[in-house]
């Protein structure tokens, strides 16, 4: 495969940027109406629903850092799984770097895969990676695996990869993992993701596992690698602020549908979806500002309980539900930010309809709870 | 009283503050071969009074409150210092206690609450069952009673259908659920105390901050003092009076939430509150502490956190740093705490002797550039 050579614009603006550079450059990994299901429902069971991901629609650009949050079971890893071609698609396009992915099966999905076009990287280092192997053989293995290089130039390639994480290869290498602090090893994760240079990263909750100064470390060295790299990396994680702290776009999933996405800051300060603003009240803060509480987005205990499988996956919890509801929306651009979308048949209104005490009256609300 | 405010209230003002629930002084412990692990660890909780203790992973607050519960590894041990639990006619001196002592004192006054809930359920009984069985072997309560107690108590704790979560098994419930769950049966004999150890740590934001409301809350009606052990700031922002900054070991930093926060008076107090998740969308850097935190029971003579430190001087590395007393309930323990913050001229502790050129923490400088006293 050819590198690509498309002209980066998104790394340079930086986190915060108009979306629309970003979207100027060709997405590499273009996801559209992606269905995954893992199993048929079953019945007298709250387990094998169905979908794991539904209706699906992400794009991806060289560059680009997405930020993909949500709680357990909500299709986050789904989608990982199945750009990877770990899953097969129950409907819709995997389309990288214009082929589509998502259809290939037997050997070609092999082939795809060992390429190492497109790698994962796990939470917890110590499980993933294997014990018994020194680093040198964990980030040499997807490289023999790939088959591409001369053994001469895998050796370098781990050397390179090794000090592209910041890890000094003479000290590291004949190693094991148990041997290396927690932040080290996630690097070393991260070199093993590297070493084939792909062109996509996805990184599964990479930081969760680590403290935070080790967080921080491991999350600027993704931002200098999709800079050296001109890498695509879409992060999982449910810690917001860090991710906004890189991430140039964030998407939101609830119960297997991206409910909404765009430019992380605008989303994470001006929430479309009601889902989206129960997330932002609900991340713990130092910063006392005037915002919105958790208890303003949550239904009444007395609402009517809204049945849980029918209409939009987030009725049911919804202090906003009303009768359109029952029809799932599909995600549309916000007329006031054609960067944004999100599925929600009141996004434009329910800010009106918060409890009186609190949106834009400051200071207010704290008293009166 | 369902969204109770994160900064303390009228309604904190007035509740009493008279006695300690929990009094630790001088504690040290020692993990495998006497490695010294946690040293010189002195704090107190008041009655009703919500304490967090704040540190990296290896600073020593998983020891401490291990050693409080006493639960410490097979190889762990309290070398020195006392933990008392309760004060006056009910104080019970927790350090060196036998096993009959733990009976008494377990569940009964100190109630626990860890980051797994699903390994600290047996998998094979209904929790229901679980939370009955403490009460009838604590509080001898009937087999109906305890049933009836029990659905009480899952009901108070926020489970809905609590009669039918009652008999169902821990693999039925989600993690925030099981949260609750264990939750309930640490608060089930009404303790004076309930340790909470990265309890809201692997739960998704939305749950977190309904587990962390649940928590205020119980701190009220049942006059609980909390003592939460967390790695997150923001945590204890939102949910504690005092804060207790772990670092190699040794508490580092004290005082109340608000203030300490606001203008912290140590110098890795101030770097993690460059590297700590603060829910501030718009910050756009990610601070690091340069270099690692000891290792457990490494040899110092002097600041552990000075090899680290943008600040240190021969004198932080020289001998034994002592804890400043910085007035209004703070402490520092830093040869530099007078220099430090904003407000340095304030404190009962202070000296003369600025150095206005010198910048505190110059990795975190995005956050205290009003930082240098004039």
């Amino acid at each position: 495969m050819s590198s690509t050579q498309e002209i980066r614009i998104a790394p340079a603006a930086g986190p915060g940027s108009p979306a629309g550079s970003a979207e100027a450059a060709q997405p590499l990994l273009s996801v559209r109406g992606l269905s995954v299901s893992y199993a048929p429902p079953r019945k007298g069971t709250h387990l094998g629903t169905g979908a794991a991901l539904a209706d699906a629609d992400l794009d991806v650009s060289p560059g680009e850092i997405v930020g993909i949050v949500g709680e357990t079971g909500s299709g986050k890893t789904t989608l990982a799984r199945a750009t990877v071609g770990l899953v097969a698609p129950a409907a819709g396009t995997i389309a990288f770097a214009g082929d589509d992915i998502g259809g290939l099966r037997g050997r070609a999905r092999r082939d795809f895969r060992r390429s190492g076009q497109v790698q994962l990287v796990f939470q917890d280092p110590l499980r993933s990676l294997d014990p018994d192997l020194t680093v040198a053989e964990l980030v040499r293995e997807p490289l023999d695996i790939a088959a591409a290089l001369s053994r001469r130039e895998r050796d370098q390639r781990v050397v390179e990869s090794l000090q592209l994480v910041g890890l000094d290869p003479e000290a590291v290498l004949d190693r094991r993992p148990r041997q290396l602090s927690g932040g080290q090893r996630q690097r070393v994760s991260l070199a093993r993701a590297v070493s084939t240079r792909p062109r996509l990263l996805f990184c599964d909750e990479p930081v969760s596992a680590l403290d935070v100064s080790n967080r921080n470390l491991v999350l600027n060295l993704l931002d200098q690698l999709r800079t050296d790299l001109d890498l695509a990396v879409v992060i999982i994680a449910h810690d917001l602020s860090s991710l906004a702290g890189i991430a140039d776009r964030v998407a939101v999933f609830y119960r297997g549908r991206i409910v909404e996405q765009g430019p992380i800051r605008r989303v994470l300060e001006d929430p479309a979806h009601p889902y989206t603003a129960l997330l932002t009240a609900s991340a713990p803060s130092v910063v006392q500002e005037d915002r919105l509480r958790p208890e303003q987005l949550k239904s009444a205990a007395d609402a009517p309980t809204w049945p849980a499988e029918r209409g939009c996956v987030f009725a049911h919890r919804c202090p906003f539900a009303h009768d359109a509801c029952a029809d799932q929306p599909p995600a549309q651009t916000l007329p006031h930010d054609p960067a944004r979308r999100a599925a929600c048949h009141v996004a434009a209104t329910w800010r009106d309809r918060l409890a009186p005490d609190a949106p834009h009256a400051p200071h207010a609300h704290k008293e009166s709870a | 009283m369902s969204a109770t405010p994160a900064t303390p209230s009228a309604s904190e003002e007035a509740r009493e503050w008279s006695g300690h629930t929990l009094e630790v002084r001088d504690l040290q412990v020692s993990v495998a071969d006497g490695l010294v692990a946690v040293r010189d660890v002195s704090f107190a909780i008041r009655r009703g009074e919500s304490v967090g203790l704040v540190g990296e992973s290896g600073s020593g607050k998983t020891l401490t409150c291990r050693a409080v519960l006493g639960l410490l590894p097979a190889t762990g041990h309290v070398d020195a210092g006392r933990i008392v639990l309760g004060d006056g006619d009910d104080a019970v001196e927790l350090t060196g206690a036998r096993r009959s002592t733990w009976d008494r004192v377990r569940a009964t006054r100190i109630g626990a609450v860890f980051q797994d809930p699903a390994s600290y359920l047996n998998p094979s009984l209904t929790v229901g069952h679980q939370l009955a069985e403490q009460l009838r072997t604590k509080r001898g309560l009937s087999r109906g009673e305890a049933h009836d107690r029990a659905v009480e108590l899952f009901a108070e704790v926020g489970l809905h259908d609590p009669a039918g979560v009652f008999h169902q098994y821990p693999h039925q419930l989600s993690g925030g659920m099981l949260q609750r769950v264990l939750i309930a049966i640490a608060v089930s004999c009404d303790p004076e105390l309930l340790i909470a150890d990265e309890a809201t740590t692997a739960l998704d934001v939305v749950i977190q901050a309904e587990i962390l409301a649940l928590l205020r809350r119980l701190r009220d009606t049942h006059g609980l003092s909390l003592l939460l052990v967390t790695h997150d700031l923001a945590v204890v922002a939102e949910s504690c009076d005092r804060i207790l900054v772990m670092y190699g070991g040794q508490v580092v930093e004290s005082g109340p939430t608000d203030e300490v926060l606001r203008n912290p008076r140590h110098p890795y107090t101030q770097a993690l509150m460059g590297v700590a998740t603060i829910g501030d969308w718009g910050r756009r850097r990610l601070d690091v502490i340069p270099g690692q935190p000891p290792a457990a029971g490494a040899q110092m003579p002097g600041c552990r956190f000075a090899p680290r430190c943008a600040l240190a001087t021969p004198d932080c590395t020289a001998g034994p740093v002592p804890v400043v007393d910085l007035g209004a309930g703070r402490t520092s323990r830093c040869l530099l705490a007078d220099q430090l913050g904003d407000r340095a001229g304030d404190g009962a502790g202070s000296q003369s002797g600025h150095q206005p050129g010198r910048h505190p923490g110059r990795h975190v400088a995005h956050l205290d550039d009003q930082a240098v006293p004039a």
